[in-house]
């Protein structure tokens, strides 16, 4: 095996305002192989790779590609350097064929006209070193998922690509395809070429990898091979073996149904429900948690409680039956919500501080005068909710852009608790903010629910779902496979179930 | 995140961001926005100037025509006069660009209510302003009708707003044919000046300055007064722009994409629909192929733009289109093709659009760079 390694990152960091996205991250990555990168959502994967395919630069540290320094400024510099990446989501023109997907950007020929046989032969030469075959006439459209997979891989190595990233790749195929992925990148290392695999679906890695490192909050924390640790070991790297204390917990759950959901269903684009007969039933002063590896149905369930999605199920927030009603009506109704996206759900992002504080509100009394909006009392408003939950802003008038993400999000939430909700639906309320900021929207969320509001929380931070909940149910494939006691699972437990393989641990 | 839509949302991409201005807050930003829009006009007739150079006529020239007619009472008049349709056309299309909703259908809104509100006018008879009223009362129903046509193709059927106003033009023009020929044409008129029956002497809005200005500039004002009261200061303006802004944000927070679409797309209707009626009912008091003005439509986007649809911004804007207008025969006197005058309304626009775009992206450079600043010097004192 060569001595030189084909990537090799050193110290990378990067910040992103309020954020840390990555600091002291050490990667490296042996020539021909297969290298996997695990950790949660939020651990910074996404940043690195970008950082390597030169969409971003890093703030400090080096990147290495085959024993040369190098800074990439864009990814056509990375290209250049023979990194490819194959993204999550496809990057792929559905009306052209796939040869023209294939050559689009890197067209054989001269003067302007294209050297289609020779693009043809260069293309089967390839497919033939991985071992795949795809109609190179059939237009991209008609293809399935695990095809227009492979064109995207077949586009990169097209590209002169010997470095691969491949950014979830599992996370849209069926288990078949999946099967062919890997028999495609086991030819691929095999013909030399390099892969770095960047999954949370521990089973896969295992199966799959060379080598993996693992990442939380951000750096990487650890090294290993399939070979020196079981499932249940990464799980614990991946969360981090010190899982948070429960103790702070001291909720009073009363009797009162505040929501109750009953065998909610929400049809998927794909025919297939995204969300399968969940029921959830949340007291007044409890917090129900939803763990899941994001893309199981979280944000169609959210969606649908507020009514923004059409579901079949009822829905019901102190006793009245919300099952046909507007957003507007939900909202009426104590029904809030602290949308996943910041920044495409929640704001508007050139408009002043006020007139976001007002969104969604704009049809109280108190905001209005007559059918004019009271501006007065609105920013006098907004000033009150910048105070108690410590929005860092130079003023009320100042634009929802300028601030940082951890203040966006204090915002909103002050916006949704001054409400005073019987029912908040929280979707990663504190992520991508910083530490100081997730404690206050903590604070706030703890407040509330103290003074009776009932609590549905998604979160991908199983640190936040076990510190906050008092019940955590797990959604896999859009159903609710299981309810646990945050007091009583361990953190890999909790990662078993979210890849529905628990069973198999269990046994 | 779920790449899931949860509402029929606006058009978005580099049109948008042309059409949509960005705001930051206060007074500072109309500061710029005047600013910019004052020097994109100086370097469009920098342009200008060059052009008519290149062309073989002198600048001097040209340009000393066009302020002399500056100077001129009734040139001033003339300049209000044709201001007065172009207000309302921009102010239609303003409203639809509040909430991204792309009206590209005033000309047809407008004839159409031209037609419908000239007829009606004509078939009834009521006391001085109540006639009136009963005109403008029809041209507003009847843009609204038009406009609501897309409406119903929008929220009902998903078909953009741009294609289906676009191709409502067309038709329109066609269906205002047939309906004139075949209905409401006076057969009394021979020739090519064609019209519907002449409307009464009661229906008819009076001169503001005899002969040179209608008092429908006065309305213009109003409704331009209306929409800024509206937009800018009521809840439901405030829906409008929120679901501009944002429309996943807005229909998140509760407010129906699918109403808003349709009152935006109907009161942008409405106003188009006032476009000819300075014609109608200050002029030709009829409606006539030849007689009817045409164009303003598209015209009224083209102003909405420059003023960037802001109510102060189209006022100025249709005044300035209606001042180079109204130096055209000027200019043409003086051996200036007046062709030019079209040509530096589209440099205007352009340099506006460039300059402007530019300029608010330094504003908010700066509003994110005071804004760290004010916190930087408040931690730290």
């Amino acid at each position: 095996m060569s001595s030189t390694p084909a990537v090799e990152l050193r110290g990378i960091g990067k910040r992103f305002p309020g954020v840390i996205a990555n600091y002291d991250v050490d990667l490296n990555v042996r020539a021909g192989t297969i290298h996997a990168i695990v950790g949660e959502n939020g651990a910074g994967k996404s940043t690195l790779m970008k950082t390597l395919y030169g969409m971003q630069e890093p703030d400090s540290g080096t990147i290495s590609v085959e024993g040369t320094e190098r800074r990439f400024k864009s990814p056509s510099d990375a290209i250049n350097a023979g990194i490819g990446m194959v993204h999550q989501h496809f990057m792929l023109a559905d009306n052209l064929t796939v040869l023209e997907n294939i050559i689009l950007g890197s067209e054989p020929g001269r003067r302007g006209i294209i050297d289609d046989t020779q693009a043809r032969t260069r293309i089967a030469d390839i497919m033939s070193a991985i071992s795949t075959d795809l109609d190179l006439d059939m237009p991209v459209s008609e293809l399935g998922v695990g095809e227009r997979q492979r064109v995207e891989i077949v586009k990169v190595l097209f590209r002169g690509a010997r470095i691969l990233i491949l950014d979830e790749p599992t996370a849209v195929l069926v288990p078949e395809e999946v099967d062919e992925l890997f028999v495609t990148l086991s030819s691929l290392v095999n013909d030399g070429a390099t892969v770095i695999f960047i999954s949370h679906k521990l089973d896969e890695v295992l199966q799959v990898s060379n080598d993996i490192t693992v990442m939380r909050q951000g750096t990487t924390v650890a090294e290993t091979t399939p070979e020196n640790i079981d499932r249940s070991g990464l799980a614990e790297l991946m969360v981090g073996s010190e899982l948070p204390s429960p103790a702070g917990r001291t909720s009073d759950i009363k009797d009162d149904v505040r929501l109750n959901v009953e065998n909610l269903t929400v049809m998927g684009v794909e025919g297939r429900p995204a969300v399968d007969g969940a029921s959830i039933t949340i007291r007044s002063g409890e917090i129900v948690g939803i763990a899941g590896v994001e893309g199981n149905g979280q944000y169609e369930l959210c969606a649908a409680l507020l009514g923004l999605m059409p579901s079949s199920g009822t829905v019901t927030v102190d006793g009245a039956d919300l099952t046909k009603a507007t957003t507007r009506q939900r909202h009426d109704a104590g029904l809030a919500y602290i949308p996943f996206d910041r920044h495409r759900e929640g704001l508007m992002l050139n408009a002043p501080l006020w007139e976001n504080t007002l969104l969604g509100r704009e049809d109280e009394d108190q905001f209005g005068k007559g059918p004019l909006v009271d501006a007065a009392s609105v920013r006098a408003y907004t000033v009150d909710i910048i105070k108690r939950f410590g929005v860092l802003t130079p003023n009320e008038t100042t634009p929802a852009f300028a601030l940082s993400g951890g203040n966006q999000q204090k915002l909103i939430v002050g916006r949704t608790l001054t409400t005073n909700p019987g029912v908040l639906v929280a979707a990663h309320p504190t992520r991508g903010i910083d530490v100081g900021a997730q404690a206050a929207v903590w604070d706030e969320i703890r407040r509330a629910r103290d003074n009776g509001m009932a609590v549905l929380l998604v979160s991908a931070d199983l640190e936040e779902l076990l510190g906050l909940s008092d019940s955590i149910a797990v959604m896999f494939g859009g159903s609710i496979t299981a309810t646990l006691n945050p007091d009583d699972v361990t953190a890999s437990e909790l990662g078993s179930y979210m890849t529905g393989t628990y069973e198999e641990v269990a046994s | 995140m779920t790449e899931t839509a949860t509402a029929p949302s606006g058009p978005s991409g580099p049109l948008a961001k042309i059409l949509t201005p960005s705001r930051a807050s206060g007074l500072r930003t109309s500061g710029t926005t005047l600013a910019s829009s004052l020097l994109a006009v100086i370097i469009a007739l920098g342009i200008s100037a060059v052009m008519l150079f290149i062309t073989g006529k002198d600048p001097v020239t040209a340009f000393t025509t066009i302020t002399d007619t500056a100077q001129n009472t009734d040139k001033l008049l003339e300049m209000m006069r044709r201001a007065t349709p172009l207000i309302f056309s921009a102010t239609a299309v303003a409203i639809g660009f509040k909430m991204n909703i792309f009206n590209i259908g005033v000309e047809g809104q407008y004839l159409f209510a031209a037609l419908m509100a000239a007829e009606a006018g004509s078939r009834i008879s009521l006391p001085g302003p109540l006639h009136i009223a009963a005109i403008l009362a029809v041209a507003l129903i009847s843009g609204a009708a038009w406009a609501g046509i897309s409406a119903f193709l929008k929220v009902r059927k998903n078909i953009h707003e741009v294609i289906s106003t676009i191709m409502l033009n067309y038709i329109a023009l066609s269906f205002i044919q047939w309906l004139f020929n075949s209905f409401f044409r006076d057969d009394s008129v021979e020739g090519l000046n064609i019209k519907t029956t002449i409307i009464e002497e009661s229906g008819r809005l009076p001169d503001l300055v005899e002969g040179r200005l209608n008092s429908m500039f006065i309305i213009a004002l109003v409704v331009v007064a209306i929409f800024w009261v509206v937009v800018y200061r009521s809840t439901f303006g405030f829906k409008l722009r929120a679901s501009g802004y944002n429309p996943t944000a807005a229909s998140t927070a509760g407010i129906s994409a699918t109403k808003m679409t349709v009152i935006a797309l109907l009161l942008s209707g409405a106003v188009a629909g006032l476009v000819a009626m300075q014609s109608v009912l200050g002029e030709t008091h009829a409606y006539g192929p030849s007689a009817t003005p045409i164009q303003l439509g598209f015209a009224g986007i083209t102003v909405a733009l420059l003023g960037r649809n802001h109510p102060v911004g189209i006022v100025i804007a249709a005044l300035l289109f209606g001042f180079l207008d109204s130096t055209s025969a000027q200019l043409q006197l003086a051996d200036v093709p007046n062709s030019i005058v079209k040509v530096m309304q589209a440099i205007i626009v352009l340099t506006v659009v460039i300059v402007n775009e530019a300029a608010v992206r330094r504003t908010n450079i700066k509003t994110a760079e005071r804004a760290r600043a004010e916190l930087a010097a408040g931690s730290g004192a």
